[in-house]
Parts: C-alpha cells; structure tokens; sequence
C-alpha cells in the first residue's frame, strides 16, 4: 500500500489547555477519497491545520507521500493542496492575481501559471470574472476560486475543509463532480463536511474523530453495513385519527397523515406494508427519515447535550 | 525548493506587494510627499530664513536630507507592517504558509516590497526638495547607500511589528509613539552639537541620528556622527532584526496556533 498521508499519536494541546487532539494516528492510501468526519470542536480543523503548517502539533508526526512535514517540509509542501474551511482571499486582488501567485509560491513560472489558471478558472466557471476583485464574487464563487488556487502547483494530496459549505446544491452537485474527476486524475483527496450525504456519495472511506480521539476508520462500505436500523416516513392516503397497534417496530403518528416507523434491518420493509395492508392503511410515498450516515454519526459521537447535563 | 524556485517565490511576493502600494498610491506615496511639502514649506521657506545657516548651510539645505530620510523610514516601515498584519487579517498570508516558500524568502519579499515603496517614496520627496532647494550630493555612493539600508532597516521593523500585531492600533502604536518622536530628535532639524553635553549624549542613544546623519553626509559632507559608526549602527540593527523575524517566523509566532 502507498500511503499518501500518514498521521501517527498526533496531539495537540492549545495554551488555553484544551487538548484538540489526543494521539490519533490515520493513514490514507494513495489515490483514495476519504472522509474525516466530526462534529465541530472534535479535532479535525485542528488535524488539517496540522498537515498544514498552520498549527504547531504538540506531539506526533506527520508524513505527506512519505516525506516528514517537519524534516522535509519543502517537499511534503509541494505535494500538498489544501482548500481551508474559511474563506482566506485577499479581498484586493483579482482570481487571476490569486492562482498566478499561489503558483509563484511553488516556484511555478509565470508563463505556466498563466496556462494553469485559465485552465482551472474555466474549469471551474471564474474565467469571466478572472479580472473582478473577490470582494465582487458570491460565497460561492469564492469557494471555488479557492478550489482553482489549491490546484495551481497540482498537488498529489488534496485536504478539502468543507469545500461546500453555504454552496447552493445544483453549484455543489458540479463541485461533486469537478472533485471527482480530479480523484479520478489521481490526486488523493481528505475531505470534511457538514454534509454527511456529501461523504457517503463520494468518500471511499471514512474516519470519525470525536473529542480529539478517532472513534471509527473503516470503508464507507462496511461503515453503512453497520447500521442496523431505518427509520422511514410514510404519508397516508387517507387520514387515521389514532395510532393501531402494530407488532413489528416503533411507531409514531407525527400528524392525521404520516406516520413514522423505526425498524431494525432484519425486520425488512415487506413486513411494514403487511401490517399496514392488515390495518388497511393506504400509503401515498415513502421516504428515509435520516441518512444512513447521519444516523450512524450521531451514534458514534458524544451527544454534547447529554454529557453537560 | 530549488534556487530557481525560490527566487520565482520571491519575485513573486515582491511583485504582489508592488502591484498593492502601487494601486493605492493614494494612500501610499501621495501623504508623504504631501506631508514633506509642507515641511519644505512652513520650516524651509517660512522659518528657515529667520534661522539663518546651520552649520554653514541654508537651514532649507540642511533639512532637506533629513525629511528625505525621514519619509524613506516612515514609508517602508508602514508597507510591510501593514501589508503583513493585512495579509495576517484576512487570513490570506496562509498561502504563504502552507507553500514551500521558506521564511527567508517570505520575509526578504516583504522587506524588499517595503524597500520598493520607501525608496519610491523617498525619489518623489527629493524630487519635489528641487523645487525648494538646491541640492548637491557630496557623495553618490554614500546617499544611495544609507537610503537603500535604511529602508531594508525600517522595513525589517515593520516585518517584526505586523507579526506581533493583533490589531490594526498595534500596526500605528510604533511609527506615532516611537519612530516619529525619535525620527525627530534624530537630527532631522537641527545639529545635536546644538545641544547641551548631556542631551548630545543622550541623543548618540538614538539609532536614527546616526542614519540622518550619514545620509546628510552623502549630500552636504557634514556630520555629526563618524560615517563609519552610521554603517555599523545600521548594519547591526538590520541583522538583529532579520534574525529575530526569521525565527519568529520560524517559531510561527502570530501566525500559527
């Protein structure tokens, strides 16, 4: 296995004494898409800042494409792409400004860059407003011009720190894509995000950071295959006024015309329309209640509600 | 990185900083040659003539150096402490940070995109001083150089004071509170020999005198000062600042958690 980000008995402990992170180790093959999911405050911003140079690690180490970011720091720079979760743009200059000179920063000439940033302002719809300050673009736009400058110098490791967020969907749809094709390219890719759907769609695999510790690093595959229970909502076709007796599953009458049912995986759903045909409950649609993955997430990480009660 | 590299990393930073005092030349090259104009004028023409000669020059001629010096010091150090606390502010110094680029060459860009402006800055005034005296240089090499290590000086200062700024009040504490009164008391008006034995001492306390004087030097050819105590005074300074900002930086003092 080529490892493209290793991580071993990371730490960190702010001056204030909060410990971030309390000795987590990760590694992420080459060409893979991972996951690093977390609620907020459980370490991953922190990580990330790590691998970045951003944030001094109090114990550990870290290796980008088995080049130490401490001994080697050049090299495993250089292989590095990294999209931050809050926007960083200087709001002077131009897109066209920002990806030129990120490329300068890796020492890629200016003829180069010039081929480059059009390349990836087009790819990502800026080359129209390559000469706008970034002041003028929507949050949107910023998100993706900081995607475009990431790849300016084409890094073989690219950390995403919730690339999408406040992304409207048909523009995060197209993100989906675009990053997907630079996976396929080749380029590893480390993603976080608030949108656990996000992670299922894409990651390949999936680690769980809570509380500064890594709670679950497995495939998305055998993670899903984890979950035990689903919980769908049924509208009805015709109104009840009172919730019947069912043997199989947890139900709840949420409204006159929708009902909700919890049921574990074994139970299966044929046996639901059984009971509700038994009953002669019409059902009009049917949907999942949560994401298999959310669900999971929720059940893997600390409620924080309960733990201060 | 290869040499190649760094130095398009360097250019590169350089030429983003140049492009950045350049487009708002309003607020960068316009004030100080607005300011040192009414120096020329009120001290210069107004008052100069009632003083008479300082040390045997137009009190206008014996100035004029010093409000060069002076607006070369207060302009390199306010590019680089602003653009870096900027860059700190927005965040966006982080794509210095997660590049390549090392420390050195992070901060001899900066430096020398503050060298750019002070210098610009510092042609501007003396071309506007033509209009109000009548200059002549003593010694070319002598003006060029104390103007060039100067800016490289007060430049290396604004560097170390944007890293430890945490606000914008903290990038004008310094140039209103320590550079200006000190820029002052430093010779630009007046001859420390002027002054009594004690005050004299206390004035070869201030690194600036030495600078002013040695500039004043490659114009005039007086100083109150050896030439050779100006060099050292203002090579030793600059060395000791570039270290301390390079292992600051190194350290990721005020840029990294």
């Amino acid at each position: 296995m080529t490892v493209a980000l290793s991580i071993q008995n990371l730490e960190k402990e702010y001056d204030n004494g909060v410990r971030a992170l309390k000795g987590i180790s990760l590694e992420v093959e080459k060409g893979d898409f991972f996951a690093l999911l977390g609620k907020n405050g459980a370490g991953k911003s922190t990580a990330i800042g790590i691998i970045c140079s951003l944030v001094n690690k109090t114990a550990g180490s870290v290796k980008i494409l088995d080049h130490d970011i401490d001994i080697d720091f050049p090299l495993a720079r250089s292989m590095l792409g990294v999209v931050p979760q809050e926007i960083n743009l200087s709001v002077f200059e131009t897109p066209l400004q920002i990806v030129v000179n990120q490329a300068g920063y890796y020492g890629i000439d200016r003829k180069l860059a010039q081929t480059r940033a059009e390349k990836y302002l087009t790819q990502l719809g800026l080359w129209d407003k390559r000469n706008d300050t970034t002041r003028q673009l929507s949050g949107g736009m910023k998100r993706r011009l900081m995607i475009a400058r990431s790849l300016m110098h084409e890094p073989k490791l690219l950390i995403l720190d919730e690339p999408t967020a406040g992304v409207d969907i048909e523009i995060r749809r197209s993100m989906w894509d675009f990053i997907s094709e630079i996976n396929n390219s080749g380029t590893t890719i480390i993603l976080t995000t608030h949108y656990l759907e996000e992670a299922e769609n894409l990651c390949r695999n999936i680690a769980i950071i809570d509380q500064g510790l890594v709670v679950e690093n497995t495939s998305t595959r055998e993670l899903l295959a984890k979950s035990q229970r689903e919980i769908y909502v049924l509208d009805l076709v015709d109104s009840i006024d009172s919730l019947p007796t069912f043997e199989r599953g947890r139900w709840t009458l949420t409204s006159p015309s929708s009902l909700e049912v919890d049921i574990s995986k074994q139970q299966g759903i044929n046996g639901v329309f059984r009971e509700l045909n038994a009953k002669q409950i019409k059902v009009q649609s049917m949907r999942n209640k949560t994401n298999r993955l959310e669900q999971l997430f929720l059940d893997m990480t600390t409620d924080d509600e309960k733990e201060s009660a | 990185m290869s040499w190649s590299q760094m130095w398009i990393a360097y250019i590169t930073i350089v030429y983003k900083e140049v492009t950045r005092f350049t487009r708002i030349w309003q607020q960068t090259l316009l004030p100080p040659v607005v300011t040192t104009s009414l120096y020329f004028v009120i001290f210069g023409s107004l008052i100069g003539p009632r003083i008479g000669t300082m040390e045997g020059y137009r009190y206008m001629d014996f100035i004029v150096p010093g409000l060069i010096l002076m607006s070369v010091i207060t302009s390199s150090y306010a590019n680089v402490s602003s653009s870096f606390f900027g860059a700190k502010f927005q965040r966006s110094i982080e794509e210095l940070q997660i590049s390549p680029t090392p420390n050195s060459v992070i901060l001899l860009g900066y430096v020398t995109g503050g060298m750019a402006r002070g210098l610009l800055v510092g042609l501007v005034v003396t071309l506007v001083a033509l209009f109000f005296s009548q200059l002549s240089i003593h010694n070319v090499f002598v003006m060029f150089s104390i103007s060039l290590l100067t800016a490289l000086l007060f430049s290396m200062g604004g560097f170390l004071n944007g890293l430890f700024a945490r606000k914008f009040d903290d990038v004008s504490i310094v140039p209103n509170f320590i550079l200006t009164p000190l820029t002052y008391l430093g010779g630009v008006f007046y001859s420390i020999r002027l002054l009594p034995d004690f005050w004299q001492g206390v004035s070869h306390l201030n690194p600036i005198l030495y600078m002013i004087n040695g500039f004043r030097y490659g114009f005039l050819g007086i100083s109150d000062i050896h030439l050779g105590f100006s060099y050292l005074i203002i090579l030793a300074f600059t060395a000791v600042l570039f270290m301390i900002n390079l292992k600051l930086l190194n350290k990721g003092y005020g840029i990294r958690s």
